[in-house]
């Protein structure tokens, strides 16, 4: 530390304290009174580990029914749109590059429309084109893959469009089609094992983005995670808080691993150090 | 927007580019691109079904009757008082929330200049803003009943320890003044990642110009800093703007009995559209929702370009 000249616009040590402890404790509160509030005793008033050990009662697993449906619906949801981001955007992103490089932008463009359109308006739309489905094909929860394929396309283009600027997909092309390779040949064994960072990265934010969605599976009449949490607030506060804060702890170490995966990519990329402009699509929650 | 959301060129943009001559290598040519443009249509299928589809729907349906028939008679939904307070209110809170939260977050972000990127703390912060930026909808609204609802902890804090009573005027966590606080949660961290990297371009150099011709800390401030910053900032707010405005889940778990903003009332009616005379409302508070997010976009690429300036 001493041996780097003070950076110039640096606060002082202790401002920088200030500020950061101030905020970072008032933004801790709302995480700790989850915390309390699910150690409370309703008889005494007291604290106590009932609650959490009741969760886990052999009686439980038919009481909070409707959250372990939730959580398999989220789960095959994840495994839907995860499908839909693998076998739809990464070969078309990868052949989009290599074939039609002058269509990256369009493709780009149309991949970052659901970022403007709220999720509450695009609901609007999807309302007749899931009463069609429902008439044809039935109203099981799958169906709703379809529409989260869509709202996970920005987040999931981000992190497969730095690895593919970084790695040069161009030439890996040339190259692998001077050997002969075929089309699917060349996807299958030589863009994917070069795209393995962005494409764990864009599973994982989709993964995160499913199981965070709301709006949707609410307003569609499908049980996700986040309706069962709603839904069971109703009866028993106690578990909604509770899976709430294991969720979140869960998301909080999903993220944490895109993140330290999106670190990864940074490094590699070969665009020089400047200051990265300001997002202009920064990762919108499922609020 | 919806025209742009057409399919990216099966082809025919291929086509306009090499048939500019009729001679047979470029009519195979032409043939080759159209074959080559056969990969983009699982893609292109897909995203005008689910995307086109719905958005075109979402524009139109305010203007159809409930027999799907033309008519403008949905947008006197726009007159009523009742409609016209909601979008009052929803372009209060979001303003109010992301002004707040961008004045909190470049706070944050200026705490945390000349911090070196790879220290703990640094990482830290970063890592927590981009966790907590994601984290809305119900379990916010969970967080925010565990901590200033009825039974929250703060609350009988408050009231058990210092005799102060949050709600003796009411409850007014589950009406819209509670949204704010829930709102803030995740528009600080928000500012905080988009408004973080602006702050590293204001440059070492500059600052030390600054000192050299005689100014001091606060000089740099008033006459470099904040004026090259504050396009940025501005930006920042638009897109938070867009961010508290389009927030659906949160407000929804929260508040059950009323639909103070419009994202709920799209839920009422949604959920009682067969209530006469209110059918389609959805599709004009859709389009009212789109049309003040189209303006909060452009103004955001019109001050995006001015931010752009400064930047190496």
């Amino acid at each position: 530390m001493s041996a780097k000249p003070r950076h110039p616009l640096a606060p002082a040590r202790a401002t920088r304290i200030i500020i950061l402890a101030v905020i970072g404790a008032l933004f801790a509160v709302p995480i700790a009174s989850m915390v309390e509030f699910t150690l409370r005793d309703p008889q005494t008033g007291g604290h106590t580990l009932n609650n959490w050990a009741s969760l886990f009662a052999p009686d439980a697993a038919s009481t909070y029914e409707v959250v372990w449906t939730g959580i398999g619906n989220s789960l095959l949801l994840s495994a839907f749109a995860v499908a839909v981001v693998l076998l739809i955007l990464v070969p078309t992103m990868v052949y989009v590059e290599v074939e039609f490089p002058r269509l990256s932008r369009v493709l780009e463009f149309i991949c970052l429309i659901p970022l403007s359109l709220p999720a509450i308006v695009l609901v609007v739309g999807y309302v007749p084109v899931y009463q069609f489905i429902g008439r044809t094909v039935g109203t099981d929860v799958w169906s709703l893959g379809f529409a989260y394929g869509i709202i996970v396309l920005p987040f999931a283009h981000r992190a497969l469009k730095s690895n593919l600027d970084a790695i040069g997909i161009r030439v890996l092309s040339e190259a692998g089609r001077t050997l002969g390779d075929s089309w699917f040949g060349f996807l299958w064994r030589v863009a994917v094992p070069n795209l393995r960072s962005g494409i764990s990265a864009a599973v994982l934010i989709t993964v995160a983005v499913v199981f965070g969605e709301f709006t949707l599976a609410s307003l569609l009449n499908r049980t996700n995670l986040q309706t069962a949490l709603n839904i069971i607030n109703w009866q028993n506060p106690f578990v909604s808080v509770a899976i709430s804060l294991v969720s979140l702890i869960a998301v909080f170490l999903l993220l944490l691993a895109v993140s330290g995966l999106g670190r990864v990519g940074v490094r590699r990329t070969r665009r020089p150090a400047t200051p990265t402009p300001v997002s202009p699509t920064p990762l919108r929650g499922t609020r | 927007m919806t025209s742009l959301v057409t399919p990216p060129g099966t082809g025919s943009s291929g086509t306009r580019r090499s048939g500019t001559r009729g001679t047979a290598r470029s009519r195979s040519r032409i043939a080759l691109t159209a074959g080559r443009g056969v990969g983009l249509l699982p893609f292109t299928l897909y995203v005008l079904l689910f995307l086109a589809v719905p958005t075109v729907i979402a524009l139109v349906s305010g203007f159809q009757d409930a027999d799907g028939g033309w008519t403008l008679d949905n947008l006197s939904a726009l007159g009523d008082p009742l409609i016209l307070r909601t979008i009052g209110s929803s372009l209060w809170l979001a303003a109010l929330t992301s002004l707040l939260g961008a004045i909190i977050g470049a706070l944050v972000c200026f705490a945390m200049m000349g911090l070196d990127e790879t220290r703990l703390l640094s990482r830290v912060v970063t890592s927590i803003s981009s966790v907590l930026a994601q984290f809305g909808g119900v379990m916010l609204a969970f967080a925010f009943i565990a901590t200033i609802g009825i039974q929250g902890a703060i609350t009988v804090f408050l009231r058990g320890e210092l005799g102060i009573d949050i709600y003796q005027d009411g409850v007014w966590l589950y009406e819209l003044p509670g949204l704010i606080l829930p709102y803030l949660y995740f528009q600080v961290p928000l500012m905080i990642i988009v408004f973080l990297p602006a702050m590293k371009t204001l440059r070492v150099q500059w600052a030390e110009a600054n000192l050299t011709l005689g100014g001091t800390r606060l000089t740099f401030w008033t006459r470099i800093g904040l004026p090259l910053l504050f396009p940025s900032f501005v930006g920042s707010f638009l897109l938070l703007f867009t961010n508290g405005f389009s927030a659906y889940s949160t407000a929804a778990a929260l508040i059950n009995q009323a639909s103070p903003i419009v994202p709920l009332q799209i839920r009422l009616a949604l959920s009682s559209e067969t209530v006469l005379g209110r059918e389609n409302v959805a599709g004009v508070l859709a389009l009212a929702m789109m049309v003040i997010m189209a303006v909060a976009m452009a103004l955001y690429a019109l001050v995006q370009r001015r931010a752009a300036r400064w930047r190496i």
